[in-house]
């Protein structure tokens, strides 16, 4: 299947234009709530350069950190599995699967599943996984992929809620309530959880010393599941490692603030040792990280802690949505993290953004996402996964700004088109009249008025 | 080459150059006047109640109402009398039909308003998050200001699980609208004796 590039989802995405606003006023408002409390710490500043600087240590020792962390985790009765990829990831929850011959599979959120294509592959060998993040629930029942990282299913109204809840719960037609679809979530979510064999998890942060593991949750289906199931799968990306328990107090300080503006979110779970009678996994996995550590330009990206704060300030996702960024996680991080994963296929990623800076000073740990937006434009270009007629009309204009004589002809050719016939430029083959009026041509360029106006 | 060894090589290949971790000072982070105060309006905005009590006879009082009455209610607190150990064994279907629990938790964070659990005050991983309603106790003096405070208290690793539970189960996930009551307890009260 061919996925379609940014910009063409986004022009999709756009054509409705009272829908694009309310979604950009809402993500806008979740921004102003991040704000609301991060101005309640005067330490603030303060607290995303610690858990900037907690990071960039792990990372630079994380060979350590992760062999310790696995001696821990065994020690607490936790089997620990590695995976060099997404493939060997799935395999290896496949495999326990099998092993444990169980049928009744629930799980929590996690993004790193989503980017190993896990539900899709464990669907193809007929093991259905029921997601029980509500949203993620949502969005399931609709065969659609999350659009936000923090808030799955951002994209739909109560309406469409409603739609697919009648669809697959048989709940009343028309009824929008919130209240009433949650309920009906609730009740249809508790039998899942109450037969469930295995749940699978995500993991927040995961903690060298003591070998244990921080999910957070606000709806409670990690625990519901975990605590049900009598296997538990926790997955987590390498990066995922903190040093000590103690650091947790920096991160759970920052990570609800930031994503949604609350204090914390309402369950951080410290998951240790198996209670008696379950199998506790953790799946370690790297899918393309150890080469993003390697890229001095892009390690930073993998201090992220998946707050999703660079998503609710992002003007190019607030008017472009989730699904346009054709990724497991999708606005300014995502379009940092995922030329990491594949060149070819993410190419015009680092190209939705204005470059303003916002996501920077939004994020807790301080990762410089625009400049490294930037700097991936330049790398995509010398490897040559952007598009011929960006790189023509760049270096057309290159040729044109280094010959001062051309540049001025190719200007009064220009002006002079443009007032004679200006429709030779207002039509839609022309990209730069889509959705702006071209200006008036003006009579004279700059230089012709500096020269005849310097003397006076 | 398994892949442990295979992405512990790229990793030591490929880190960054070692950096130190930082010192986190404690004098930097915020302070309150009335930690018992703060702890309640943070509770209170996130959609949990807080009462201050002097002792525990109403709590006890409505224990023992709801036992008499029949409601099925579950009680991990000590000194509110007997502890229902048999809940400690329960099956997810027999537990689902918990109307209330009682727990004492470790203790409660002023700035944003959670208590930490072990699990031996849970008597049963599954309890606080399947039960309908959550009444907690925790005493006023445990209340620290920040989650700095906190870890400094509490050692994270010492049962098999805890938590930081702070208020009751909510989703905004449908079209940003709060509701109380996802998955977890419906409802949250916590008793601040002292």
């Amino acid at each position: 299947m061919k996925t379609m590039k940014h910009a063409e989802a986004a022009a999709q995405f756009i054509s409705d234009e009272p829908r694009t606003d309310w979604h950009n006023e809402t993500l806008w408002f979740v921004r102003q709530k991040r704000d609301k409390a991060s101005h309640g710490l005067p330490e603030w500043e303060q607290l995303r350069e610690w858990a900037s600087q907690i990071k960039h240590h792990s990372l630079s020792h994380l060979d350590q950190y992760l062999v310790e962390f696995e001696k821990n985790a065994k020690a607490n009765g936790v089997t620990v599995h590695w995976a060099a990829n997404g493939e060997e990831h799935n395999r290896i929850v496949y495999d326990i699967i099998q092993k444990n011959n169980v049928q009744r599979i629930v799980k929590s959120k996690s993004m790193l599943t989503e980017e190993c294509g896990m539900n899709e592959f464990l669907h193809s060998k007929g093991i259905d996984i029921v997601d029980t993040d509500l949203g993620e629930r949502i969005v399931q029942f609709r065969n659609e992929p999350p659009s936000h990282i923090v808030l799955p299913a951002i994209h739909l109204k109560k309406k469409d809620v409603s739609d697919t809840f009648h669809e697959h719960l048989h709940t009343e037609k028309g009824n929008n309530d919130p209240q009433y679809l949650t309920e009906a979530a609730r009740i249809h979510l508790r039998e899942k959880f109450i037969a469930s064999e295995l749940a699978i998890t995500g993991v927040n942060f995961a903690i060298a010393e003591t070998g244990g593991f921080v999910v957070c949750t606000n709806e409670g289906n990690a625990d519901m599941g975990t605590h049900c199931a009598k296997i538990h799968i926790a997955c987590m990306g390498f990066e995922k490692i903190i040093p000590k328990a103690e650091h947790l107090s920096v991160f759970l300080r920052l990570l609800a603030r930031s994503a949604t503006g609350q204090p914390i979110t309402t369950y951080s779970s410290h998951f240790q040792k198996p209670r008696e009678g379950q199998q506790m996994h953790i799946v370690i996995v790297d899918n393309g990280r150890s080469k993003q550590l390697g890229r001095a330009d892009f390690r930073n990206s993998l201090k992220c802690i998946r707050c999703a704060a660079c998503f609710n300030t992002c003007p190019v996702y607030r008017r472009s949505g989730g699904h346009s960024y054709h990724t497991a996680v999708a606005g300014p991080i995502g379009s940092i993290l995922s030329p990491n994963l594949d060149m070819r296929a993410n190419a015009d990623l680092p190209f939705a953004s204005t470059l303003c800076g916002s996501c920077s000073n939004v994020c807790p740990v301080k990762i410089d996402i625009h400049d490294q937006l930037w700097k991936w434009r330049q790398v995509l270009v010398a490897e040559g996964y952007v598009d011929t007629t960006k790189k023509v009309g760049l270096k057309g204009m290159a040729f044109l700004l280094a010959h001062p004589s051309l540049y001025r002809f190719a200007g009064k050719a220009g002006r002079t088109v443009m007032r004679l016939f200006p429709w030779l430029v207002n039509n839609k083959l022309n990209p730069w009249y889509k959705q702006r009026e071209m200006p008036a041509p003006p009579k004279e360029s700059f230089r012709e008025w500096y020269l005849k106006n310097k003397q006076s | 080459m398994s892949a442990r060894e295979d992405i512990l090589k790229a990793v030591a290949a490929n880190k960054p150059e070692a950096v130190d971790l930082p010192v986190i000072d404690q004098t930097q982070v915020i302070s309150y006047a009335n930690l018992t105060e703060q702890f309640k309006t943070v509770l209170q905005s996130i959609g949990g109640s807080a009462v201050e009590i002097n002792d525990l006879s109403d709590l006890k009082n409505e224990l023992e109402e709801k036992k008499a009455a029949g409601e099925f209610v579950v009680n991990r607190i000590t000194e509110l009398g007997e502890l229902n150990d048999a809940a400690t064994k329960m099956s997810p279907e027999e537990l689902a039909a918990v109307e209330i629990t009682y727990l004492k938790a470790e203790l409660g964070v002023a700035e944003n308003g959670s208590v930490w659990l072990y699990e031996s005050q849970m008597g049963n991983r599954l309890l606080p998050f399947i039960c309908q309603h959550l009444a907690i106790l925790i005493n006023k003096e445990s209340i620290v200001a920040t989650m700095h405070h906190a870890y400094e208290k509490i050692d994270s690793g010492r049962e098999g699980f805890g938590v930081f539970l702070a208020g009751p189960s909510k989703t905004a996930d449908i079209e940003q609208s709060l509701v109380i009551g996802a998955h977890g307890a419906r409802s949250l009260r916590v008793f601040i004796n002292g």
